[in-house]
């Protein structure tokens, strides 16, 4: 390795005294402030939604959610398809891997008078408890049927325990309707 | 009217509004100031949402003042936070260390003169509490026994980090208080006397220490003694700024090495009495280097005596002192982003080598000065 030596710069008489460095100081100081003031410091242009001040963003005003990629991990709901099913079938994957045992499912039969009898099972209850999910996002990779996202909502809040609770139909609400995909129950295609 | 009853009324009346309307809120401002202004510097926003919470309340809209209640939210917060005193502190040391260190720098304020005068009921009021002659040395006394609260909130605290603030602190202080009170002899030297609101007046008459534009003040030796002048103004804003635990010298606070110095341990009301001390500091640092080198309340270029005339005249005056107190606090903030702090043997050597012999040399300067032209 080569040793570098670094030496010490030479300081004029001025520097040594110290105080015209800190005028210059201040004055820099100064100049910053006023351009801040007048929105014109580095970030502060539309590019990034900011408030003006710096690039800060002041949160519920101003938001960035356009720009959250399509990967995002938000909160994970339930998807029916294009003819409104429910596209789980209760298999219990997504609860069984659910690392913070976020998931609590209760199958149930479909009737045999019902026009998809024959997928069998879905979901009596689905809760998913927002106080113990993590966002990780296996559910939505180990669903064998496409059933649950994690979409880009990220402001859950509530004011007990029992808000954080998603239960089915809050959990389909959020989710709403995915098409394509899977289609195997599909008769016609 | 009985003059002595005259004299406790407007006393009483005094020391309500100077410290209770004025100086109170200015603190308070401050500390919102600081934010602020430091977030301007910074690119940030800082705190602006504050406002009257009236949807609280059943209407049906809050009305947003931009943050300007801060202040307020955080004094209620603090207290209504639990005042938490742990088992292995000095129960008694750890109460009245807060306490120590906000009176003194309120106490300070009795001598500094805010105005002119007004005249109430035939009666000319001057706009200082206590007109003593000997002004600046009262509040040297008076201020350096902050020092006490400070070491005992280190050594109540009964915890190896706040003992280190202490220490520094303290130290600090004791070091800067020489450096402060030999910078200010030059300074006495050209008024000749000790008493605050006459120092105030013979600027207001002769121009102001630092800016002498008018009456006495275009003679030569008043120009020649810019020199000496300026250089103990330099020593004393540093002094004041190392005095108060401002940045670049508020080695006392210091996260890396000493968690929170002093008030480590220090929570709810206590440590706001702190914060509330240290600022109410700086703001008498500040009222003092305004009386003694900007005129105090003197408006200036030789207005002051038409001023003076009239009825209501003090109260203009006590809006220009003021406004420059103000302004001093904000040259503190804006310092403080400014500058990075020193390192605390640098900030000895400072004191004790740079400050104290130039301020000696400094008395030594202006007394030949004063010499050769007379």
């Amino acid at each position: 390795m080569a040793t570098i030596k670094v030496t010490r710069p030479k300081l004029t008489l001025l520097e040594k005294i110290y105080l015209p460095a800190v005028i210059k100081g201040l004055c820099i100081t100064f100049m910053h402030a006023i351009r801040s003031m007048l929105g014109k410091t580095p970030g502060a242009n539309e590019n990034f939604n900011s408030s003006g001040l710096g690039v800060t963003m002041q949160y519920p005003e101003q938001k960035w959610d356009d720009q959250l990629p399509d990967y995002y991990r938000g909160v994970p709901a339930l998807v029916t398809d294009e003819e409104q099913r429910e596209r789980c079938v209760s298999c219990q994957l997504c609860e069984f891997i659910c690392p913070p045992k976020a998931i609590a499912i209760i199958p149930d039969e479909i009737e045999s008078d019902d026009p998809w009898a024959k997928v069998e099972k879905r979901p009596k209850e689905f809760d998913i408890d927002m106080t113990r999910c993590i966002y990780c996002g296996m559910c939505e990779e180990v669903c064998p049927e496409q059933a649950i996202y994690l979409r880009k909502d990220y402001a859950m809040t509530g004011l007990s325990r029992e808000d954080m609770v998603n239960d089915k139909k809050r959990l389909y609400e959020i989710g709403g309707v995915r098409t394509g995909l899977v289609n195997k129950w599909n008769e016609i295609k | 009217m009985d003059p002595f009853l005259v004299l406790v009324i407007s006393t009483a009346v005094k020391i309500f509004i100077f410290t209770f309307v004025l100086i109170l809120p200015i603190i308070a401002y401050s500390t919102y100031a600081e934010r602020r202004v430091s977030s301007i510097i910074q690119d940030r926003v800082g705190p602006n949402r504050v406002g009257i919470p009236l949807t609280l309340f059943g209407f049906k809209k809050d009305i947003p003042l931009s943050g300007l209640l801060q202040p307020l939210a955080d004094g209620l917060k603090n207290l209504l936070k639990e005042d938490l005193v742990p088992d292995h502190v000095r129960k008694f040391f750890f109460t009245i260390a807060p306490a120590l260190t906000a009176v003194p720098a309120f106490l300070t304020l009795c001598v500094i003169p805010f105005g002119s005068q007004i005249t109430v009921f035939g009666e000319s009021i001057k706009l200082v509490i206590a007109d003593i002659d000997a002004g600046p040395l009262f509040v040297f006394a008076i201020a350096s026994l902050s020092v006490y609260g400070i070491t005992f909130a280190g050594w109540a605290s009964n915890n190896k980090y706040s003992f280190l603030g202490g220490v520094r602190s303290c130290a600090q202080m004791i070091s800067y208080e020489i450096a402060l009170g030999l910078s200010v002899i030059p300074v006495l030297m050209v008024f000749g006397q000790l008493n605050l609101s006459d120092i105030v007046q013979h600027q207001a008459d002769n121009g102001w220490l630092l800016l002498p534009l008018w009456g006495e003040g275009l003679t030569t030796e008043r120009i020649l003694l810019l020199i000496p002048l300026f250089i103990s103004f330099v020593v004393f804003t540093t002094s004041i700024f190392a005095e108060t635990n401002r940045m670049p010298f508020d080695l006392p606070e210091c996260e890396t090495e000493l968690v929170g110095g002093y008030h480590t341990e220090y929570s709810s009301m206590k440590f706001a009495l702190f914060f509330l001390g240290e600022y109410a500091a700086m703001i008498v640092g500040s009222a003092l280097i305004v009386t003694l080198f900007f005129g105090g309340w003197s408006v200036g270029f030789g207005l002051d005596a038409a001023i003076s005339e009239m009825t209501f005249g003090g109260l203009i005056h006590l809006g220009a002192f003021l406004a420059k107190v103000i302004g001093f606090v904000i040259f503190f903030i804006w310092v403080r982003w400014t500058v990075p702090r020193f390192r605390y043997d640098q900030l000895m050597k400072l004191g004790w080598v740079v400050f104290f012999e130039l301020a000696l040399v400094n008395i030594f300067l202006t007394a030949g000065i004063m010499m050769l032209v007379n």
